[in-house]
């Protein structure tokens, strides 16, 4: 009784719905494009080759990819325990700091696989510090972790300002930001995996941090599915109250969980800072975290669904420079749109076109009911 | 003019493949108390969402004084002159009584003018109906029996000829319960016409004038309620002659399992549920606890169980102590050999979004069974689940369904499978056979008997006195969050009521 | 007596930077009261910012922009009631979209309208709100202490400042003295109760957010038609946010709620003062922390540090109809 919709196949639930709810965000945004006076298919021929049209282009759309599979996951595993962290944005911001600090220690004297290993526990340390605060309020104070990873994307911000006007840039320089690292703090592209499918890189940033992103969407499967603590996550995500029961501390989770989403969050930093800029800049992160809530809310807080639907960001923020650079009167914000209407129709509308398609399926339920039966007799 | 209040003709509803009301026809006289009784999902309160503009019937037609109407809203059974006091109640906590009377019945715009009017009214209706409550109290201040009356109040101010009262008793004490029905006495002697809902013969006897039974969505009969009896009017209820019977020898009791020693509970809100309750709990015997709904049952399982903190007394679980009164982890106790049945399954004892198997390791997924280092073992728990589903007869035998798919009988199987199989110390078990068809029940019941014959110690939770008297070996009584007696199973239900009343326990006590 | 001229100085730009958070944050009193919770009134400001000071650049009348912003904003909260209300979707994931879709649009199409960089056209004249000299301003301007404070600091506002400042006892006086304001409050606490006393949860609901649309119209006007001549992409700046903070801080209450903008807008107009400079006794602050001092102390009051926020009960909960 309590459950109004059907009950549909695992593919169109996982499949057919968010491919609607895509598809729908994309006319949408071919209206805008249409209101702008410019032809929508000639926006949508311009984005596909901006964004797949030459191995550059691959490699671009595959480095902006590599961001938001960070952003997503951290997204998504906090979902997976029933609890929505906006934070990521800041997390990510704050996780450079413990890159940077990596490099800018040893970047003269070590190799980057030295320096990497190192980035990625400072980067995770200094993401899930910053969002172990909003757990810890909620576990021990009861503050709602929404706001407060709002309010603390923020205080990030200011913090990170403050950190590159006065203490991270070095003396006498003007801009913002740290200086640029040596060889050590300079992570290896990844020509060799593109020039496999006979693809040549050109000057597009697609670096090592791929493959870390990769292994951290297969570690967020194991994490969520085969671990105990991806268990006791599940369980107080669909019911806290089965989790008290179950003897699963709500305070120990709710912090763990949120150290985890921050980590993986913080993580996103070595795509730009050790992969693209060799250094660290005002405002790298760029709205990446934010964008890490479309992705995870396409990609139903599924790994397997995760890494797609930041391929499809990354294709939008890549095809997205082209399209600018072809048709002046859209610019990147464009992109911004469509983010805004993939969260809206995948996530807050996700409902929408599921009674419909609930009804679909009935009534091609009870007609091929109907002809089975007309068989039998 | 008729002496007819409503009629109900025909009334049909289903909520996808669940019938809930099938073909209902009611009469109910003016100036009466109309009872409707039935079991749980029977749909009596299907029927009265209908009547109160809830839901919209399928089929069939209602009709008040003589007039056929469509009631699309509430709004509508308000004007039509219907009233209804909701089992939850539906009041705004941080409001107060006035506010919450006037709400949807305020006459203008501007509060101001509303207000004194209310006040008006509010005492008008204090003094013709004997319902005194202060009109500028906050509800959350307010207990319990207050509240109901507000929800009355409510009805009364908007003018409701027809009261409609959902299991009003539920949450209220005896005196309390006897204030209501004097209440309702003096309202039906007021000419208003009361329909009332509820489960218990007891308070059918005792205020209705006549009465309708339903079952499985069926209105089954309509009797007076002098020319009926208890004993008729459950065989009606429940379609078959009741003799809950359990097959069962003796008791042998052994060595005490579980000792509670003047156990206190607070509520969120700082009311004290469980009033310093001491009992033992020995190997081999039931031990069931009986009482009104919300009469300190549901804490006092939850202080023991670990999930609500006492603030006041002590527990000793196999001759060792549990710190009640501080943070007491369930997972502690399962290993010390304490399982527990919660009464809430489908929010406390399983997560319906699971697949069964995962629900079959919950609270002992800690255990090396099913696990590999820090990694689920799938296979043992499949395998797990796979035994439990078959020596306990769980249909569909799938393990990778989705536990909402399963029926209410076999969900509480898998709950049960679990923690029994666990071989517990002690067993913990409330509510076994709340919302469980009949075949599932004697099964339940069953496995209850053969637990303790292995000489486990088992405390038994159940609202249904039948099925304390059936199984138990000791009985307990709450009443108030106090133990006020303890009896043999075959003591009278006459003599268990008044105990679960309060009457006799009174006395008891001051001795 | 120069101390004095300094503190009356940041006092009326408090003022003048509150002014946007009051009606923001009074937007958030209505939606939210009523169970709605709205993380979207950045994206609302910042649309009626823009709504504004494109209707006002091409009729040249600042009625018709306001109105504009009014309109704007009022759709985008039906969109938002839309998918949170009649759809029962996430009312964060709603109010998240809702500020993505106005920050790119508003950009995309003020650079496709007026190719000015994201800019509209710099207002003046009858297309820009003017300043409100208050009677006798001039004349007591030189009283002494008393003068001062009410020609600069009282008077020259623009119109809507006073009527932000009005509406906080409006406000206050339409939730806690009318119908409209007492049912609101019973359906952001218990839509049951609202439900069974024949009043629809759903109707009520829209019509909260629709107040809270009309007044983030006000707050975006504010912005574009008072505060800067014209629009700037992106010119909302966090501010929704902080309104959002201040609506927290001030624990859903009217008169609350106005302090909490003073408090927030006083920091924000002192770190512009300060620029660097070393404060009395305390040293060199940074502008970082002033800046971030409004999300700190919200987060400090949420924690129960001081006092305790709670939230309206049934808020961010989608109503279903329970039998």
């Amino acid at each position: 009784m309590s459950n109004p919709y059907a009950k549909l196949p695992g593919w169109a639930e996982y499949g057919l719905i968010p491919l609607i709810n895509l598809v729908v965000a994309f006319l949408v945004a071919g209206l805008v494009v249409l209101l702008v006076g410019e032809n929508p298919l000639n926006a949508a021929y311009h984005m596909i080759n901006g964004a797949f049209g030459r191995g550059e282009y691959i490699g671009f759309t595959l480095y902006y990819a590599t961001t938001f599979i960070f952003t997503g996951l951290s997204v998504a595993v906090a979902f997976h325990a029933g609890l929505f962290n906006i934070g990521s944005e800041g997390q990510a911001y704050i996780g450079g700091i413990g890159v940077a600090l990596a490099c800018l220690w040893l970047d003269k004297t070590m190799p980057w696989f030295v320096v990497f290993p190192l980035a990625i526990i400072g980067s995770a340390f200094f993401g899930a510090m910053w969002a172990f605060l909003p757990g810890w309020l909620q576990a021990k104070r009861g503050s709602h972790v929404v706001i407060t990873t709002i309010m603390f994307n923020f205080i990030a911000s200011s913090l990170m300002v403050y950190l590159l006007t006065k203490v991270l840039k070095p003396l006498g320089q003007m801009a913002p930001q740290t200086r640029t690292f040596e060889a050590g703090g300079q992570l290896p592209k990844l020509d060799w995996l593109m020039s496999i499918f006979g693809l040549n890189l050109g000057n597009s940033p697609f670096n090592v941090s791929f493959l870390l992103a990769l292994l951290a969407a297969f570690g967020v499967w194991v994490l969520i599915w085969r671990t105990k603590l991806g268990y006791e996550m599940r369980t107080m995500g669909h019911s806290p109250s089965a989790a008290r029961y179950a003897g699963i501390g709500e305070a120990r989770m709710t912090i763990i969980v949120m150290m985890i989403s921050g980590g993986l969050a913080g993580m996103m930093a070595l795509n730009p800072i050790m992969g693209e800029q060799y250094r660290m800049q005002l405002d790298f992160v760029q709205g990446a975290g934010f964008v890490g809530i479309a992705v995870a809310l396409m990609g139903r807080s599924h790994p397997a669904g995760i890494i797609p639907a930041a391929v499809l960001f990354g294709m939008l923020y890549q095809g997205g420079a082209e399209i600018s650079f072809e048709m002046p009167a859209i610019s990147r914000d464009m992109i911004v749109i469509i983010q805004g209407l993939v969260i809206l129709f995948a996530g807050a509308l996700e409902n929408m076109f599921r009674p419909a398609i609930g009804r679909a399926f009935a009534s091609i339920g009870r007609r091929s009911a109907v002809a089975a039966q007309t068989r039998g007799a | 003019m008729s002496d007819i209040a409503i009629e109900l003709r025909g009334i049909d509803k289903s909520f996808g493949l669940v019938h809930a009301n099938k073909n209902i026809n009611l009469t109910v006289r003016k100036g009466t108390i109309h009872g409707i009784i039935g079991e749980n999902g029977a749909g009596k309160s299907t029927l009265m969402s209908i009547l109160y503009g809830f839901y919209q019937a399928d089929k069939g037609d209602i009709v008040i004084d003589g007039k056929t109407v469509t009631i699309k809203d509430p709004n509508a059974a308000i004007a039509s002159g219907i009233g209804m006091v909701h089992q939850h109640f539906m009041l705004v906590e941080n409001f107060t009584v006035l506010e919450n009377v006037m709400l949807g019945a305020e006459d203008s715009q501007i509060l101001n003018t509303s207000i004194s009017k209310a006040r008006v009214e509010l005492k008008r209706l204090e003094k013709e109906y004997a319902l005194e409550v202060n009109p500028d109290a906050l509800i959350e201040q307010l207990p319990v029996g207050l509240q109901q009356r507000v929800e009355i109040l409510k009805a009364l101010y908007r003018k409701a000829d027809i009261l409609i009262l959902d299991e009003p008793t539920g949450v209220l004490t005896p005196p309390e319960a006897d204030h209501l029905f004097r209440i309702l006495g003096q309202l039906k002697d007021q000419g208003k016409t009361i329909i009332f809902i509820t489960h218990k013969l007891r308070e059918i006897m005792a205020i209705t004038d006549e009465v309708s039974v339903m079952r499985r969505g069926e209105m089954v009969a309509t009797r007076k309620t002098k020319e009926t009896s208890v004993e008729e009017l459950a065989e009606l209820m429940v379609g078959r002659r009741v003799l809950l019977r359990v097959e069962k020898g003796a008791a042998n009791p052994g060595e005490v399992k579980l000792a509670v020693e003047n156990l206190t509970v607070r509520d969120s809100r700082g009311v004290t549920m469980v009033d310093n309750v001491s009992f033992n709990l020995r190997a081999g015997e039931i031990v069931g606890i009986a009482g009104v709904a919300g009469n300190g049952q549901s804490e006092l399982l939850e202080a023991i169980s670990g999930i609500r903190k006492a603030v006041g007394g002590k527990v000793l679980l196999n001759g060792q102590p549990i710190d009640v009164t501080a943070h007491v982890d369930p997972r502690d106790l399962r290993d010390r050999g304490l399982a527990h049945v919660p009464e809430d399954r489908h929010h406390v004892g399983l997560v319906l979004k699971f697949e069964e198997a995962e629900n079959g390791i919950l609270g002992y997924h800690h255990d090396k069974r099913y696990l590999k280092g820090v990694f689920l073992n799938t296979k043992a728990i499949q395998a797990d689940a796979e035994e439990k589903i078959k020596k306990y007869d769980i249909r569909p035998p799938n393990p990778r369904l989705k536990t909402a798919n399963f029926s209410g009988g076999n969900q509480q199987k898998i709950v049960l499978a679990r923690e029994m199989e666990r071989g517990p110390d002690v067993l913990i078990i409330g509510q076994p056979t709340r919302g469980v068809d009949v075949g599932a029940i004697e099964f339940i019941h069953k496995r209850i008997i053969e637990m303790r014959d292995q000489g486990k110690a088992v405390l038994l939770v159940s609202v249904e006195l039948d099925e304390i008297r059936a199984l138990s070996d000791r009985i307990i009584v709450m009443f108030a969050g106090r133990v006020v007696g303890e009896r043999d199973p075959d003591a009278t239900e006459g003599e268990l009521g008044l105990l679960m009343a309060g009457v006799e326990g009174r006395k008891e006590a001051a001795e | 007596m120069d101390f004095f001229h300094t503190i009356i100085a940041i006092l009326e730009s408090t003022i003048r930077v509150s002014v946007p958070l009051i009606f923001a944050a009074l937007a958030g009193l209505f939606t939210e009261r009523a169970g709605v919770f709205d993380i979207g009134l950045e994206g609302k400001m910042l649309g009626a910012a823009f709504a504004a000071g494109a209707v006002a650049a091409v009729t040249g009348n600042v009625m018709m922009g306001l109105l504009a912003a009014v309109l704007i904003s009022v759709l985008l909260s039906l969109v938002h009631g839309y998918a949170s209300i009649t759809q029962r979707g996430s009312q964060i994931v709603s109010g998240v979209a809702i500020n993505f879709i106005v920050a790119g649009s508003t950009v995309i199409l003020g650079e496709a309208w007026f190719r000015q960089g994201g800019r509209t056209p710099a207002l003046s004249g009858d297309a820009r709100f003017q300043t409100v000299t208050l009677p006798f301003a001039d004349a007591v301007r030189d009283v002494p202490f008393l003068g001062p404070i009410y020609s600069e600091l009282l008077s020259g506002h623009f119109i809507l400042t006073y009527v932000a400042f009005a509406l906080v006892p409006f406000s206050w006086w339409v939730l806690y003295r009318t119908r409209f304001g007492l049912r609101l409050r019973a359906v952001g606490e218990n839509p049951s109760a609202v439900d069974t006393a024949g009043i629809s949860v759903i109707w009520l609901r829209y019509r909260a957010v629709i107040c809270c649309g009309i007044l983030c119209g006000f707050a975006g006007a504010y912005l574009s038609l008072a505060m800067s001549a014209g629009f700037v992409k992106g010119m909302t700046a966090g501010k929704g946010y902080i309104a959002l903070a201040a609506l927290i801080f001030a624990k859903w209450r009217p008169v609350n709620i106005m302090l909490a903008c003073l408090l927030f807008g006083f920091l924000d107009a002192f770190a512009i003062r300060l620029q660097g400079n070393p404060l009395p006794l305390i040293g060199q602050v940074p502008v970082q922390l002033m800046q971030a001092l409004p999300y700190i102390l919200t987060v400090i009051l949420l924690a129960g540090f001081i006092g305790k926020a709670i939230p309206p009960k049934a808020g961010g909960i989608p109503y279903v109809k329970e039998r």
